[in-house]
């Protein structure tokens, strides 16, 4: 593991490795990097199998973290590459000639959070959503209470509790008192 | 009343069947439901008491209720000692079980299958999802109300129902079929218009007939 590493830093421009546990690592690389460190990972380095593609909107700081889960059945190891991208008029590489099975998840993508992969197959048709016409609804400037509030009929005579205060008020009020917790040793 | 007018009074009365193409809208009827008034007084008692002895379920699980009607089905709670079944098609059922959330792409496949089942026909609501919107009550996709969309007969609350639950429910809508009080598919041919508007307006690629019959 720790060759893999060393030749991915010396070879690509590579960032923030980490190692959270002893089988599961993270890195970050630039975007344009993307297909050759997937490309190392996949045909040197025996991760063959990519678990999952996903993406986090961090709308503070207006890019898209994409993370590309990765798995090896030799080291039986994780290993996640994070790529940040912009988040305005999103666009990312395909790795569909990869591993087949991406264009599953670029197509979710595209549809959920907006990230256009231009030359992976299907990517413009509909996944869950049929005949949407709002924005991406995974963004997080999306307000789903509102958009449900418009176009959903609402029950009256629905309450909710705030759960934090609703547990405090239940169940922890004695609890939170308790010298375990003052003691602060669980 | 002159010509002109019966014309276009039967126009009216006819579906537009916007959704569909030229060509598929002559393949496909135009005609509104139509309300049944009830027989005889003593044959639609006796025909009551024959429907609720025989209540076949379609088995199209919508949401995570579904996972209910398995054990439901099989040995330890065995519907089938009350007389009920599930069957795979909704030509062949008259119970409709709308099992928890409904996202606006099976709302569509409910309202599909709901117009297709043979009348008298009654819907058992599982779960609190389909009441006010349960947990998914500021979801995007799911739907909040869902007796906007089809007539319910029966709610059974709960996140999620037991088996023993949806069994009383049954139980009750039994109760109810006898009573002659399960109405639901005359109140949707009556209001019809009422119905489809509010279909349409969450279901925003409409490309099926207007009633599927």
């Amino acid at each position: 593991m720790k060759d893999i590493l060393t030749n991915l830093e010396q070879n690509f421009a590579v960032s923030n490795i980490e190692k959270k546990r002893d089988d599961l690592y993270f890195i970050n690389v630039e975007k344009k990097q993307i297909i050759s460190v997937l490309t190392y990972l996949k045909d040197y380095a025996e991760f063959t199998h990519l678990a999952f593609l996903q993406a986090v909107d961090r709308i503070e700081e207006n890019q898209f973290q994409l993370t590309y889960m990765l798995y090896s059945f030799q080291h039986k190891t994780n290993f996640a590459v994070r790529v940040l991208i912009k988040r305005d008029n999103a666009e990312m590489i395909s790795i569909h000639k990869l591993w087949k099975h991406a264009w599953q998840y670029q197509r979710e993508l595209k549809e959920m959070f907006g990230i256009n992969f231009p030359d992976s197959p299907r990517v413009d048709e509909s996944f869950v959503l049929e005949g949407w016409e709002e924005m991406p609804p995974m963004r997080r400037d999306f307000d789903t209470l509102e958009y449900s509030t418009k176009t959903f009929y609402q029950r009256p005579g629905r309450s909710t509790n705030d759960p934090k205060k609703y547990m405090e008020k239940k169940l922890y009020k004695d609890f939170a008192k308790s010298p375990v917790i003052a003691r602060k040793d669980g | 009343m002159n010509k002109k007018d019966i014309n276009n009074i039967e126009k009216e009365m006819k579906l537009a069947n916007e959704g569909l193409s030229e060509k598929e809208r002559t393949l496909f009827s135009d005609a509104r439901p139509s309300k049944v008034d009830p027989q005889n007084k003593y044959f639609e008692k006796f025909f009551n008491w024959a429907r609720s002895q025989s209540l076949w379920f379609l088995g199209y699980g919508t949401g995570c209720g579904a996972i209910e009607l398995r054990p439901l089905m099989t040995s330890r709670f065995d519907i089938f000692r009350y007389g009920i079944a599930p069957r795979p098609s909704p030509r062949q059922s008259s119970v409709f079980i709308i099992g928890g959330y409904a996202s606006i792409k099976t709302i569509k496949r409910i309202v599909r299958s709901y117009e297709q089942m043979q009348g008298p026909k009654f819907v058992i609501a599982l779960g609190s999802c389909t009441i006010n919107g349960g947990m998914y009550y500021d979801s995007y996709y799911t739907i909040n109300r869902l007796d906007h969309y089809i007539p319910v007969d029966i709610y059974v609350a709960g996140c999620m129902p037991r088996p023993e639950a949806l069994i009383a429910g049954f139980q009750k809508l039994k109760k109810m079929i006898i009573a002659g009080k399960c109405d639901g598919m005359n109140k949707y041919a009556e209001n019809f218009d009422w119905y489809k508007k509010n279909q349409k307006k969450i279901i925003k690629d409409w490309n099926m007939p207007d009633y599927n019959w």
